[in-house]
């Protein structure tokens, strides 16, 4: 496990190294930005509408008394979308959709000796291959949070249009009442920690592949397992430092 | 020229090369040749420094490359082609962006001058006109000479080719042997080649150099191959019952 970190560092460390040609790298990074960020904004949507909707329905379940205010719901499902239904589920859905596809690109090129080709010519492979995917990583999945955060809210509010718990005029006002601005601090550090973890595991498992196709699947697998372990725990880290 | 000096290798307890020496000189096609598992693509990884030697060195015109990091190592790394077994060409770019690739990198031409050079290795490669193909479009000969078109496009002084002849057919597989060898010799090009393909060996090595159980067993030219009387080596060329014919016709 050790001798693992210790790999996984060394390689954070060469894929930070001073590109051979900024240009190139800044191409890569935008191909990359598009890829993740463009790429998953249909399966974030539709999560994040989906999981909005059945936390208000839920919320309004389990608060249906006389005693409690109806706007409560709003007030927890903005408080509950913010800081854990998005950024922690969309990361997770993310680590399927952008981390198996980062490991099993990388290790398609390391058996097929793709990276051999670029270290042949004197390319920083891991800085070529990895830098850039880690970049797009904690610049898009935060923005990609953001509209989940959005498209969460949404989804609550037409859940409430067909439910007849809560009212949207209700749910409107519990997302306007009491808004501590710490969950968006905290959701935006799990969000490029986040980032960070499912661009990097997965790089790292996808460029220490060896073998041949079964290996490049198993890979992707032990990235995405990974990643979501990690960031499982760095959710816990996060939430017990930042509240 | 390169010289590799006593090169080991070992992965684990397991010795795959053991003490190989030899000079590979310019305008000529040196090729490594044995039997599967002798070593021959471990000591062409060792040679353009995939694997680090378990001990030896190899020198590229006199500067020890062994011995060099990183960072040092790219101005030869610049210098060197290669062709890989399966082609190595990166999936996610057309064939002319694969040759343009290196040039974009390391040099400061404009993108005119880049085209022009990919549209001439890609002449030189017969294969015009083919610039916006992706590799998967692309047959497994003409993989190759795409493979060999990115190789020559920053005019390299070393080209390493690792088993050139590997899945073609017997027509393809001489065309990419005489285009390496025009390559080595008009550019003057220190040629290392990977390969166990008779034909490559009758018909281009200059200079050979046989490996058996990681050790070089013998070395020579294809005009001296037929008359060894290495046991070993006569095994190997002389396997198939044609070959076998046609030395009994010498």
């Amino acid at each position: 496990m050790f001798t693992s970190f210790g790999k996984y560092i060394l390689l954070l460390r060469l894929s930070f190294k001073k590109p051979e040609k900024f240009s190139v790298y800044w191409n890569e990074v935008m191909r990359e930005m598009v890829s993740t960020g463009i790429g998953s904004l249909g399966i974030i949507a539709i999560i994040s509408v989906f999981i909005g909707a059945v936390a208000a329905i839920q919320v309004a379940f389990q608060l249906s008394s006389p005693l409690v205010p109806l706007s409560i719901v709003g007030s927890i499902s903005r408080d509950s979308t913010i800081l854990e239904f998005s950024p922690t589920i969309s990361s997770l859905v993310l680590t399927g959709r952008v981390g198996s596809s980062i490991a099993s690109q990388i290790g398609t090129m390391r058996v097929t000796e793709q990276i051999d080709a670029l270290e042949i010519m004197g390319v920083n492979a891991p800085g070529f291959l990895i830098a850039p995917k880690i970049i797009a990583g904690v610049t898009m999945i935060p923005l990609l949070i953001i509209v989940s955060v959005a498209l969460g809210l949404a989804g609550g509010y037409m859940a409430c249009l067909t439910s007849s718990t809560i009212t949207p005029s209700d749910y409107i006002a519990g997302l306007q009442d009491g808004f501590n601005p710490v969950t968006v601090t905290v959701c935006a550090t799990k969000a490029i920690v986040f980032g960070f973890i499912i661009t990097s595991v997965c790089a790292y498992n996808g460029y220490y592949t060896e073998g041949g196709a079964l290996e490049v699947g198993q890979s992707a697998t032990r990235g995405v397992v990974y990643s979501c372990i990690m960031i499982l725990f760095a959710d816990l880290i996060i939430s017990s430092m930042l509240l | 020229m390169i010289e590799i000096k006593d090169i080991y290798k070992t992965f684990g307890e397991n010795e795959v090369l053991k003490a190989i020496s030899a000079k590979f000189t310019p305008g000529k096609n040196n090729l490594i040749i044995g039997s599967s598992g002798s070593g021959k693509t471990t000591l062409l990884k060792c040679i353009v420094g995939l694997h680090e030697p378990t001990k030896g060195k190899v020198f590229f015109d006199g500067q020890n490359f062994t011995d060099m990091n990183f960072e040092e190592r790219v101005p030869i790394r610049k210098e060197i082609g290669m062709l890989f077994q399966n082609s190595a060409l990166f999936d996610s770019m057309t064939v002319e962006q694969n040759i343009i690739f290196p040039l974009n990198l390391f040099t400061d031409q404009s993108k005119a001058e880049m085209l022009e050079r990919a549209n001439f290795c890609l002449e030189r490669v017969n294969l015009e006109g083919k610039n916006k193909l992706f590799p998967s479009e692309l047959s497994g000969g003409m993989k190759k000479r795409v493979g060999i078109a990115r190789a020559i496009s920053m005019q390299p002084k070393y080209l390493f080719v690792d088993e050139p002849n590997s899945g073609l057919d017997p027509k393809t597989s001489i065309l990419i042997d005489e285009l390496i060898s025009e390559l080595t010799e008009e550019y003057n090009i220190t040629t290392v080649i990977v390969t166990h393909d008779m034909n490559s060996v009758m018909g281009i090595g200059d200079h050979i150099i046989f490996l058996h159980n990681g050790e070089k067993w013998w070395e020579g030219s294809n005009k001296e191959i037929a008359r060894t009387d290495n046991q070993e080596l006569n095994d190997f060329v002389f396997a198939s019952k044609f070959m076998r014919a046609a030395k009994a016709r010498l």
